[in-house]
């Protein structure tokens, strides 16, 4: 992690578009009119999914909105490094680079960013993908993990990832979860243990002796 | 009361106290980066780490409080301990922490001498570093001109981000970034708008706030410091001059618990660059309607032969930054004259007789404890800073209720706003019943509505206001001018059938005698003998300039809006053939035939105080036993909304408009405020 900077060029004006506003009230009436400054985090998300990124003239249109100083937002902005200070692409890939994913073949991963879309951090010519390596996502059972705007895809070969691309590149919609149809964390191919169906239909019960069961009970 | 054991030693301590505050109390020094008794308890330096007994690792002791303290085996007093090996190792880790990305620069760091870190890594460091890796290195960050930033140097502490958000009340500063990349920093670099920025460079502990007017100037060790006092407004701040040789180098703020706490505000700190320049250092006299230097003895001659003519066609008057010895002198040598001619109040104000009527009775401490406070024609932020602070702070703590009748200004707290002019005085509204219900109900008056034609009138409509309590006079006058409470105590009024200040500016009289009026334009007819310090306005005009001591170079009493006399010391000598003024007017008095009976300042001061015994006591705020004063008398309002006399915060007197400091602080506040209009 550098130091996290505004972005040197910034667009003139920020507003909400009309159909972001339902949820901008929505979470600003989570809280008390003189606790509205705890909607930062929530509007600066909203603002990230209407843009992309959050940029300087949104920074103030909260702070303006929320009654806090324009310091106090940046604060929190440059804070957290989800909140993307720069222009992404449509679509912004954060590949799990930490060991576990790492082990499984986050390396070969981040080379196949490295190859489609281009440097860290750079949105591709064409606007479409921007990428970056981020710290653990979490979802080292899964391993290797490639968040895609707001989904993991998991159990990622290089192969799979460049599927991905290519799907989005050509404007389909493409499914989260296990490239392996794994369901969520389950084993490959189904379960592999407590499958015997006695398990489940009673007949292995038996009586259990509670302490401090009353007797005949 | 708590009971605790510091050290071995038990002692007893109101429970709110935190560790830090009850080691302290034991006599223990706890070292600090973060922590600050005027502001919010950050507890990020971890410096005042001390051990208490049971707890499994060492403690920020500016974090806890003694009545969280849970007792020790068996009941016994919890037990903390300041200098055990544990405590010794803890303060060494942290030390050694905070110095890993800290820069060897002390040499050429402004903070060398007087720096925490400095000190601090003296006692508690270790010899040598372990660190390998490359430091942290952070860009510097532009705060305006009074805040030179070198952020490499920055430990993170927080103090000014505080100080700026809580007592300032300007939100400014944040930290941005976080972990090792945390950056204090304004938004997008903007200059600091506060009138109190500055003391963020004497809360920073180490050298990455430093001054920047004074960057590179000297070291604290080369500086002879003198305390005295302030005089850019009316509260008397106290202050330390530092001089090295002739010059004045800065100005920094000294601990007064009942006036300025420890802060004090920018014009304060830094018009002091303005006593060095457009400094008058010897005599003139005009000749053919051209200014020409002259000695002394012409000047005096020439100012004795204008003023040897009738008594009722001379007059004085006294400016702004006229300290009482001057204008006790005036006002004797005036009178031996038979001249009733003498106003101090320039600007045409009639301030009631009664020292009740024209001074700060609620005191300046005690709007602390005020729980409803009127600002009548005044705009505190700009005529006092200081005093703007503590009301931000009974607003913050005291939860103050705060109207306005006046001005509408961004004043760092919200208020509820009555009207513009004082027809809202006949119905406060809601605001009346606040201010008959508070326990200490507070109205301030600033100084420029008596010099309304209708200040009786507004007056007598506050003076209905209950603003009496046991022991507490709610009725303040904020004046603007350090020099005013001191006049009107001496009674450097109109004399009976004198004129008054208005008839002597539009030329009433022959000669008038201006102890620093720059304010106002000086009558264009007659002859005006300036006796100031500085080539403004005053000078420009005069005929007969006899040059004076500023504020630095003499010694001189002051008396601050809330009546309280305090001496003021020489830390320089004055400018050139400058001499200090009650020994011009002696010496001018000896001219005329009345020498004035005293040859040195104790006699001066002793004459002084026995006309005025209120001179005799020292740093005393009379607060409500001043007495009454009875209030202006029924007429008309005027309909003009009033107005701040101040204008412009960084320029209101001679020394703060030659100052640069104090011009590139205007210049960037125009600036800001013309952005400010183009943005909306």
């Amino acid at each position: 992690m550098s130091a996290r900077r505004l972005a040197a060029e910034q667009p003139a004006s920020f507003a909400f578009r009309a159909e972001a506003m339902p949820e901008v009230e929505r979470q600003l009436a989570k809280f008390p009119p003189d606790r509205r400054a705890s909607a930062v985090i929530p509007l600066l998300w909203l603002v990230q999914k209407q843009e992309g990124w959050v940029s300087e003239p949104a920074i103030r249109a909260i702070a303006d909105m929320l009654g806090m100083a324009k310091i106090r937002v940046l604060e929190v902005a440059t804070f957290y490094t989800m909140f993307h200070l720069e222009p992404r692409g449509r679509h912004h890939l954060q590949v799990c680079g930490t060991t576990p994913c790492a082990l499984r073949g986050a390396e070969a991963l981040k080379d196949v960013c490295l190859r489609r879309i281009g440097k860290k951090f750079v949105v591709r010519g064409d606007g479409a993908f921007s990428w970056e390596e981020v710290e653990c996502l979490g979802g080292c059972v899964n391993a290797p993990v490639v968040a895609i705007d707001d989904y993991y895809h998991e159990d990622l070969s290089p192969d799979d990832l460049e599927a991905l691309i290519d799907k989005l590149a050509g404007g389909e919609t493409i499914t989260p979860g296990s490239a392996r149809g794994r369901q969520t964390s389950a084993p490959e191919g189904g379960a592999e243990t407590l499958t015997d169906s006695a398990l489940y239909d009673g007949s292995l019960e038996r009586p259990v002796k509670l302490p401090n069961r009353p007797e005949n009970a | 009361m708590s009971k605790i054991m510091i050290d071995g030693v038990e002692i007893d301590v109101p429970p709110d106290y935190t560790l830090l505050q009850a080691c302290e109390a034991a006599g223990a020094e706890i070292p600090r980066f973060c922590y600050h008794e005027r502001l919010s308890i950050a507890g990020n330096c971890r410096m005042c780490l001390v051990e208490v007994k049971g707890a499994p690792k060492p403690v920020a002791s500016c974090a806890q409080q003694v009545k969280d303290q849970r007792p020790a085996k068996d009941d016994a007093l919890p037990m903390v301990f300041t200098s055990s090996p544990m405590v010794k190792k803890a303060r060494n880790g942290v030390m050694e922490f905070l110095l890993i990305n800290h820069p060897l620069d002390c040499p050429i760091c402004d903070q060398g001498g007087e720096c925490d870190l400095q000190d601090q890594a003296m006692a508690y460091g270790r010899g040598g570093s372990r660190f390998d890796e490359n430091k942290r290195a952070v860009e510097d960050k532009d705060m305006g001109p009074l805040v030179k930033t070198v952020m490499t140097r920055c430990i993170q502490c927080t103090r000014c981000v505080r100080f700026i958000t809580e007592v300032a009340g300007v939100p400014e500063i944040g930290a941005t970034g976080r972990g090792e990349d945390m950056e204090i920093t304004t938004y997008l670099e903007a200059a600091l708008s506060s009138e109190l920025s500055a003391n963020v460079i004497d809360l920073c502990p180490v050298g990455a706030l430093t001054s920047k007017p004074y960057a590179f100037n000297a070291r604290p060790w080369e500086l002879k410091k003198t305390e005295s006092v302030d005089v850019m407004d009316a509260l008397g701040s106290a202050i330390r001059i530092d001089a090295r040789g002739e010059e004045v180098l800065r100005v920094l703020p000294r601990l007064n618990e009942e006036i300025n706490e420890e802060w004090i505000s920018d014009k304060t700190r830094y018009a002091e660059d303005g006593l060095k320049r457009q400094r008058l250092d010897r005599p003139y006299v005009r000749v053919n309607g051209k200014l020409r230097a002259a000695t002394w003895d012409e000047a005096l001659g020439a100012a004795a032969r204008a003023l040897s003519g009738d008594a009722n066609k001379i007059g004085a008057l006294a400016g702004d930054l006229a300290c009482a010895e001057s204008m006790k002198a005036t006002l004797d040598l005036f009178r031996a004259l038979g001249s009733p001619n003498t106003d101090c109040n320039w600007d045409g104000a009639k301030f009631p007789a009664e020292r009740a009527g024209y001074v700060f009775n609620s005191t300046i401490a005690g709007v602390d404890e005020a729980d409803a406070i009127l600002l009548v024609g005044t705009n505190p932020r700009i005529e006092a800073p200081i005093l703007n602070a503590r009301i931000r702070k009974a607003w913050l703590r005291n939860n103050a209720r705060i109207g306005v009748v006046g001005p509408r200004a961004a004043l760092t707290y919200a208020y509820d706003y009555i009207g513009a002019g004082p027809q809202s005085l006949r119905d406060l509204g809601a605001f009346a019943r606040a201010l008959g219900d508070a326990k200490k109900p507070l109205v301030v008056i600033g100084a420029a509505v008596f010099a309304r034609s209708d200040a009786g009138a507004v007056l007598h409509a506050l003076g209905a206001l209950t603003l009496k309590r046991n022991g507490w006079n709610g009725f303040n006058v904020l004046h603007t001018s350090a020099a005013r409470v001191g006049g009107l105590d001496l009674g450097f009024t109109p004399g009976a059938g004198g004129a008054d200040a208005r008839v002597m500016l539009a030329g009433g009289v022959d000669t008038l005698l201006a102890l620093g009026v720059d304010e106002v334009d000086l009558p264009a007819r007659g002859t005006v003998i300036y006796l100031g310090t500085h080539g403004d306005r005053g000078a420009h005009r005069a005929d007969i300039i006899l040059p004076g001591a500023a504020y630095t170079e003499k010694c001189a009493t002051w008396v601050n809006t809330e009546g309280r006399v305090q001496y003021g010391e020489r830390a320089v000598f004055p400018k050139g053939e400058a001499k200090e003024d009650w020994t011009i007017l002696r010496a001018l008095s000896a001219r005329l035939g009345k020498t004035l009976p005293y040859d040195d300042l104790t006699a001066l001061r002793a004459k002084m105080i026995a006309d005025h015994p209120t001179f005799g006591r020292l740093d005393y705020a009379p607060g409500a036993a001043a007495g009454d004063a009875r209030l202006g008398a029924t007429g008309e309002f005027n309909a003009a909304p009033f107005a701040s006399p101040v204008t412009d915060f960084y320029l209101t007197n001679p020394i703060a408009r030659a100052s640069m400091t104090m011009a590139a602080c205007a210049r960037a506040a125009a600036e800001r405020a013309s952005a400010k209009v183009a943005a909306e």
